[in-house]
């Protein structure tokens, strides 16, 4: 279990992380989210003891990271950004390197045939690591940090470097440790952290922009009240139209998609749902309609949302004053 | 402690280095031996022990170069330092690799010792206090070179810095020598590593210089730790 409470870490002026907070449960796995720069690894290198937080306390299993650093990181596994590999050792002789540095006490050979399987590296494991692809190379920064089997996992973006296939196997592979570890995880691709953390921390600017369940966050920053169609027929008429229907906010035309077809982009007041007018629009008018979906937002919509406040998807939709009330809710 | 000295060590060897150091100090050891015992026909060693001072100047700071610089360089110091071990751990476990690849050097002149006793008669009292000298004044250097290496993460930066640090240590009471303040001149003799040296090989073992060499190498050692520290603080 990992207790975080009001970490700040100064680099002269530079706030790089400001009074963050949050505790990871055993047997829960915690995606870390931000842009380049946010202060995501320097949380996790504070989390680990690489680098001293300016103030507060992190607490691994209980352990102060910084009263008994030697204790609290014998709890830790920890990937870093760039996997700390000697290049001039074998892969069996670095996780045996790695066996000894952690002072282990399980068997040591049936340990690191554990940890080699795990991660799909034994084939590898009497090669050069300099040899290696990068995708192997960053699988075997993943089984140094599972050797000693620690409750506690830090992982630095672990799938960087990956093809499709051993990124599914490694996600897998975390949702299993997942299970009985702690786990916090860090990455930019936000469908992973989707497929694989029960939740999220979104950090922009060193400070928790959001924290929330996966689901929570898509959810509440979603609009489910906004629609999209497509219809076929004249393009202002259907406009005009739609317009009239009670309690809309606003009607627009997107592109023409199909030959006489065109997109149509709609939203109500909060909480109305205007597909049965819409419908009956159209089948008063003889247009048929050939699509309607509702447009929720994405994991990336929201994460743009919060990061970059308007600036990324206004564009996408002109649509005057609510829409910053939606993305300051979900800044504060 | 263990896994940071073996792997240290076994770096040595994968990398070449130890190689280069055995070689070039053997070369030297062995032309010095040819010189200043052989040609002259002495079984006295003082000479070759004297002479190998210089090679070692040069030789220590191909050691120490990138026991800290490299891990720096490769962003493996990450790993270590993240580790559940102390700084002294890390620090010492490459300290002692680089002794002990520095022990074996210079354990050379004992065969040559030995060669010299099947033609006449061996002093072994003072071949050992020579080695002893030579291993104290090793003690001493690697600390400096240590410290040198966990300060850049430029091999070529931290050798050529360490050699300028040793040579400084080398001429420090030369230096002395010119300059009129007269305390000043006392600090450089009390400080001056080759003078103790110079000492020993001429027979003259003293317990003040092994405990000079030996603090020297403590406080080196305990800065590097420091510099670590800081490093994590800052």
């Amino acid at each position: 279990m990992i207790e975080v409470r009001n970490l700040t870490k100064h680099y002269g002026d530079k706030h790089a992380v400001n009074d963050i907070s949050f505790t990871v449960d055993d047997g829960e796995i915690l995606g870390f989210l931000g842009p380049n720069g946010a202060g995501k690894s320097t949380t996790m290198n504070m989390l680990t003891g690489y680098i001293s937080s300016t103030s507060g306390t992190a607490l691994i299993n209980g352990v102060d990271i910084l009263e008994d650093p030697i204790k609290a990181k014998s709890f830790i596994g920890y990937l870093p950004e760039l996997p700390p590999l000697y290049l001039d050792m074998t892969v069996k002789a670095y996780l045996n390197y790695i066996y000894d540095l952690k002072k282990c006490k399980l068997p040591r050979k049936a340990h690191l045939n554990e940890v080699m399987s795990l991660t799909k590296v034994a084939d590898v494991q009497e090669r050069l690591i300099k040899n290696l692809s990068k995708g192997y190379k960053q699988r075997v920064g993943v089984a140094q940090a599972l050797v000693g089997n620690p409750p506690v996992l830090i992982l630095d973006e672990p799938t960087v470097g990956l093809d499709p296939k051993q990124i599914l196997e490694i996600r897998t592979l975390i949702k299993r440790l997942g299970k009985n570890h702690t786990v916090i995880l860090s990455s930019h691709i936000l469908s992973e952290i989707q497929a694989v953390c029960d939740r999220i921390i979104i950090i922009n600017h060193g400070v928790i922009a959001a924290h929330d369940t996966t689901d929570n966050l898509a959810k509440n920053m979603s609009t489910d009240h906004r629609i999209i169609t497509r219809i076929e027929g004249d393009r202002d008429e259907i406009l005009l139209a739609l317009r009239k229907i009670p309690g809309i906010k606003y009607a627009r035309a997107d592109m023409q998609r199909e030959p006489g077809v065109f997109e149509f982009e709609l939203e109500a007041a909060p909480g109305r749902d205007i597909r049965r007018e819409i419908f009956e629009i159209c089948s008063s008018h003889n247009w048929p309609m050939l699509a309607l979906r509702s447009a929720e937002l994405t994991l990336e919509d929201v994460f743009l949302k919060i990061t970059m406040g308007d600036q990324i998807i206004a564009p996408a939709e002109k649509k005057p004053d609510d829409k910053n009330d939606s993305a300051k809710g979900g800044n504060a | 402690m263990g896994a940071i000295f073996r792997r240290e060590f076994g770096a040595y060897f994968t990398s070449s280095i130890a190689y280069i150091f055995l070689a070039v100090f053997w070369i030297f050891s062995g032309f010095f031996f040819y010189q200043s015992s052989l040609y002259t026909a002495t079984t006295d060693m003082s000479g070759l022990f004297q002479s190998l001072f210089l090679v070692i100047i040069f030789l220590i700071p191909i050691l120490t170069m990138r026991l800290f610089s490299e891990e720096k360089k490769q962003k493996t110091e990450q790993g270590l330092l993240t580790a559940p071990v102390s700084l002294g751990e890390i620090v010492f476990g490459k300290y002692f690799a680089a002794l002990m690849l520095y022990t074996i050097g210079i354990l050379m002149p004992f065969l040559y010792a030995l060669i010299l006793s099947a033609f006449g008669h061996v002093e072994w009292g003072i071949v050992f206090s020579n080695f002893l000298a030579l291993f104290l004044l090793g003690m001493a250097f690697i600390a400096v070179g240590t410290l040198v290496s966990a300060l850049t993460e430029n091999q070529i930066a931290a050798a050529v810095m360490s050699f300028v640090g040793l040579m400084a240590l080398y001429m420090v009471d030369v230096i002395g020598e010119y300059i009129s303040f007269e305390w000043v001149k006392t600090v450089c003799e009390w400080l001056s590593f080759y003078r103790k040296y110079y000492a020993i090989t001429c027979g003259l073992f003293n317990v003040t210089t092994v405990v000079f060499y030996v603090s020297v190498a403590a406080i080196f050692n305990y800065l590097t730790i420091r510099v670590f520290e800081r490093r994590r603080w800052s």
